[in-house]
């Protein structure tokens, strides 16, 4: 349980940072909360060359309204997202997605944007974010970027980040008192969701469905259509590919989306 | 006041909680100073011949000291289970064939631990692979062998040799039978094994993780080719073994071989992930019930088939079926009983003891046998239960079996654990959930159980020494590794002599201090070692009123302890000449060195019953309840009691519904990790209701029974029926454990597929 020898940086400034992730190109992995980078690499599934250690960039870690939006800093950590005033407010879908994130010191450490930026098809808030049809900032090199969550994801642990760029930013629009609920099922409380639905002002985002967060598109347009809670949420799996593992066949994955998309659905309409 | 009987807090835990225990892996002894790092190189293969093994490059990597393979060993295989087949020995470190992932084939020592893990990535062992065996009813046929000079897969067996009586269940006018499975299970102690040696001429100091300190002297010596004195074996704090730890683990022979090799002294720590493929496993048995009686519910016949899983290399898993047989009828009068059982090895890793250790076995068989009965009968599963435990008026009773109980109240447990739980009331509202149709469906499931605690050695050494600073020092062979010996056995000399606890040190796991004793398994400490030191104090308190009677010119029939002063004092005299117990000591050296010998095991039992709520549309269970009825005897400190008996539900629900260890059809782990391996937290679990009765023991003079594996006896079959209870009305009539979501919904899935 020892990783491979690394060297390491910890940047004062995310300049600093961008510069040196430039410089060291692929040989270098990004450290923010670390726990799904620690836990690769301590098992030598992982072994970068260079860690670039940005978990304590305050320039990242901020919650603000700006406009129609929310901009929340990359680095905020999940419980910050937990107890923010103004999350709560505006966007309560993240909080309560938030505080599903494993555990009190998993979530005293994880951050939205390494979250987003490993892109684990069983993390609870691409899936959240997807639902709000949010958008990422990327900083690089060549400057800034924003691409919407829909966008993002190419794959398991892959999006359109280039190596060179770094999460810097979410931006979520305001919903203020649209209906939403967070359906989570785990064998434990603290393990990764089996599946997992966010509702949010009618759209659906779903957890570890496929090789990426997805969105329940024909769940959506039967809503819209004005067919009944049931009869979308009966729509749920269409177009996913949900993976089997010893918690679960792609059969029960395909049931259960279904039973926790009705009640999200259900929980939302209030 | 006396102090027993009271809940005393630990008086472990303040340096437990402040400064930290002192395990192996932490031990500053300055004779390890400049120690070696052994890492070992394990294999990620379930079952292949090992064509070659190159360690030139790792040998040649910074800090690298030695790089030993099996060819370089001059010691033997050792059979780590006496009653196994001789041929399934087991190498310290695999040159030909490896039987399971996470086998050890060479071992690294380097100066610092991270160079060597980093050369042992650099051994580079080419193995040619052979067909893969994982499960043991497969295993059975002998077609794919582990041990080809074995001639078979079978390790022992038991009643085994003639085909079974098939007559056995004539004139019942019902018959139930039904395979089970009774999953395999991990340890997963807090702390992982580890081992440190070093040599002081031809004598080896060890230090182990382990519970029996005696014991591993003996295996150990054994395998290093030594007597038994030259083998020093020291457990410092132990982290957790639930009978994982009971038996010495060939690394810990490997270390103390590789230091004497080496010159020099040797720590190893194993890793988490070593820890879940290398460390022994728990559990692991198939078994077919086949239950019979009569239409009112009275069972007269139970019949009980074994294929335990070894793994790959026999160890105490070898055993299990023992007492997995001796225990088979459970609480029940039944006249006929039948079982067999035989032993396979598979390219898993090795099983052995793990909490309850054959008995969880054998009482989730007969539960399930008997809910399956009640079933089939249409009656309540309680009343059937009821109807067949054995009665009070029968003890001490000899099963058919031949096991001796030696007393019980096995109805009135059941009584009270349905009454505690407000049964009937519970059954209305099962009734009007299924009424209603209601998506969170109710079920409530009773066991009752009886085990066996103490079953191994009945004998047990205590000494205890009174001194002249007027403090105690208390030596027992019983172990801890998280019970609280040290408050126990420090209260059962306070009650003798008057002693505060705060000057009664309690010591152990020693092997030079203490050279006899049988460690800690088996419920067995307080039965053996507690009493023997209740007898050593009592007879500590004979001998110094024997020298007491002179100074006070009294008989010794006048004098009494005065537990207010720790003194010897003359009986009705107030204000009378006394002697303290220091004074006696600072005269002559105060000690006593007994054995206790209760000669026979004890019979613990009880009644749990758990109330769930399933959620039939995604198969999620949670317990909401569970009651549980758990007579040892009287309680000697009750909050000591208590811990065991919340860890051991814990356990037990979590063999119920959440653990298991997996493996792909090629024998690699599926499970290896805690993500993956599913150990409850508090979040998964209900307040326990924990109930008092009890039934003292005759065999002892205290009446104590053993507490510490109850919990996980009582509480699976409780669990497991719960579920299956909560969905009886769909038509199911059994699901295997862990009952998961995934389990519970493919059962509710296919119940409804075959009734449309």
């Amino acid at each position: 349980m020892i990783p491979l020898a690394f060297d390491y940086a910890r940047p004062d400034t995310l300049d600093d940072a961008i510069a040196l992730l430039a410089e060291k190109g692929e040989d270098a992995t990004v450290l923010a909360g670390g726990h799904s980078l620690i836990p690769v690499m301590k098992v030598r599934l992982g072994a970068p060359e260079f860690v670039i250690d940005i978990g304590r960039l305050a320039e990242l870690d901020y919650i603000r309204v700006e406009g129609d939006e929310v901009a929340i800093g990359a680095g905020t950590k999940h419980r910050d997202l937990v107890t923010s005033e103004v999350l709560g407010a505006e966007v309560p879908l993240v909080p309560a997605v938030a505080r599903t994130v494993g555990d009190p010191q998993v979530r005293a450490r994880g951050t939205l944007g390494g979250s987003l930026a490993h892109g684990d098809p069983a993390s609870d808030l691409p899936a959240a974010v997807l639902a709000l049809d949010g958008s990422i900032v990327l900083r690089g090199p060549r400057g800034s970027r924003t691409v919407g969550i829909a966008d993002f994801y190419t794959g398991v642990f892959s999006s359109v980040k280039e190596p060179d760029e770094l999460v810097v930013e979410i931006r979520l629009p305001r919903k203020g008192d649209a209906g939403w609920a967070y359906e989570k099922f785990t064998r434990r409380s603290n393990d990764w969701a089996i599946v997992a639905v966010a509702v949010c002002d009618g759209k659906v985002g779903l957890v570890n469905m496929g090789s990426t967060a997805l969105r329940a598109t024909a769940t959506e347009e039967a809503l819209t259509a004005g067919k009944s809670i049931a009869e979308a949420a009966a729509l749920a799996d269409e177009g996913t590919e949900p993976p089997a593992d010893t918690s679960g066949t792609p059969a029960y994955r395909r049931a259960l989306v279904k039973v926790l998309t009705r009640r999200a659905l259900e929980t939302a309409a209030g | 006041m006396s102090i027993l009987g009271t809940r005393v807090v630990r008086t472990e835990d303040p340096v437990f909680l402040t400064r930290g225990a002192t395990y192996t892996d932490d031990l500053t002894d300055e004779r390890l100073t400049g120690a070696l790092h052994l890492t070992l190189v394990r294999s990620p293969v379930a079952h292949a011949t090992i064509a070659s093994i190159d360690t030139s490059e790792a040998l040649a990597a910074p800090g690298v000291v030695a790089v030993v393979t099996g060819a370089d060993l001059d010691i033997d295989p050792a059979l780590l289970f006496p009653g196994a087949n001789k041929a399934m020995t087991r190498p310290f470190l695999a040159s030909e064939r490896v039987r399971f992932v996470g086998e050890p084939v060479a071992a690294v020592l380097s100066e610092e631990l991270y160079q060597g893990e980093d050369a042992a990535d650099l051994v580079d062992v080419d193995y040619d692979p052979l067909p893969v065996v994982i499960d043991p009813l497969a295993s059975a046929n002998d077609e794919t062998l582990l041990f080809p000079e074995a001639g078979t897969n079978t390790a022992a067996a038991y009643n085994h040799d003639e085909e079974p009586d098939a007559g056995f269940f004539d004139g019942c006018e019902v018959v139930v039978t039904r395979d089970l499975v009774n999953q395999r299970l991990a340890a997963a102690p807090l702390e992982t094994r580890a081992a440190s040696a070093f040599w002081e001429g031809d004598r080896v100091t060890l230090y182990i993780s382990n519970q029996n300190a005696q014991g591993g002297r003996d295996e150990i010596a054994g395998w290093l080719g030594l007597d038994k004195d030259k083998v020093h074996v020291i457990l410092p704090d132990v982290g957790g073994g639930f009978g994982a730890k009971i038996g010495s683990d060939p690394e810990f022979g490997l270390v103390a071989w590789l230091s004497r090799r080496q010159g020099r002294p040797v720590r190893w720590n194993e890793s988490r992930s070593e820890n879940m493929t290398g460390m022994v496993q728990g559990r692991a048995q198939r078994q077919t019930v086949t239950i019979g009686g009569t239409r009112e519910g009275k069972v007269t016949h139970y019949r009980l088939d074994v294929v335990q899983d070894a793994g790959a290399y026999p160890r105490l898993g070898t055993f299990l079926p023992m007492f997995t047989r001796m225990m088979a009828p459970g609480t029940y009068d039944i006249e006929n009983v039948d079982s067999r059982a035989r032993v396979v090895v598979t390219n898993t890793t090795s099983i052995a003891a793990y909490r309850g250790a054959g008995r969880p076995e054998a009482t989730a068989a007969i539960e399930r046998a008997m809910d399956l009965f009640a079933a089939e009968i249409g009656k309540d599963p309680a009343e059937v239960r009821k109807l067949n435990v054995v009665s009070p008026d029968k003890f001490p009773f000899t099963t058919k079996g031949g096991v001796e109980y030696d007393s019980g109240e096995y109805a009135k447990a059941i009584d009270l654990a349905l009454s505690e739980s407000g049964y009937a009331e519970l059954r209305a509202e099962q009734k009007a959930r299924r009424e209603r149709g209601d998506v969170r469906q109710m079920g409530i499931g009773v066991s009752s159980y009886v085990e066996i605690t103490g079953g191994g050695a009945f004998a047990e050494d205590a000494s205890v020494e009174v001194h002249a600073d007027g403090s105690v020092t208390v030596l027992t062979g019983t172990s801890p590794h998280g019970q609280g010996h040290a408050t126990a056995w420090a209260m059962l000399a306070s009650e003798h002599l008057g002693i505060g606890l705060d000057k009664i040190t309690v010591k152990h796991g020693d092997t030079d201090l203490i050279p006899s004793g049988g460690g800690t398994m088996g419920s067995r400490s307080l039965q053996t070692g507690g009493i023997a030191v209740h007898q050593a104090a009592g007879e500590l308190v004979d001998l110094a009123k024997q020298r007491a009677a002179d100074l006070l010119e009294a008989s010794v029939d006048d004098l009494e302890v005065d537990t207010d002063n720790a003194s010897i004092t003359v009986r009705g005299v107030p204000g009378s000449k006394s002697v303290t117990f220091a004074d006696l000591a600072a005269a002559e050296q105060l000690k006593v060195d007994t054995t206790w010998d209760g000669k026979k095991p004890t019979f613990p039992f009880g009644a749990h019953v758990c109330v769930v709520e399933v959620d039939t549309e995604s198969g999620k269970v949670t317990v909401e309840k569970i009651i549980a009825v758990d007579d040892a005897g009287p309680i000697l400190n009750p909050l000591l009691c208590e811990g065991q008996r919340h860890g051991g539900i814990a356990q037990g629900i979590a063999q119920a519904l959440l653990e298991e260890v997996v493996y792909d059809e090629e024998g690699q782990p599926l499970t290896g990790t805690f993500a993956d391996y599913g150990i409850p937290s508090a979040a998964e679990l209900p307040s326990f209701d924990l109930v008092e009765m009890t039934t003292p023991t005759p065999i002892n003079p205290m009446g104590y029974k053993g507490i510490g594996e109850a919990g996980t006896i009582g509480s699976t079959p409780a669990t497991q029926s719960a579920v299956i209870d909560a969905l009886s009305h769909l038509g199911i009539r059994h699901i295997d454990m862990p009952l998961t979501p995934l389990r519970v919904w493919e059962a509710i899935n296919a119940a409804s597929e075959a009734s449309s």
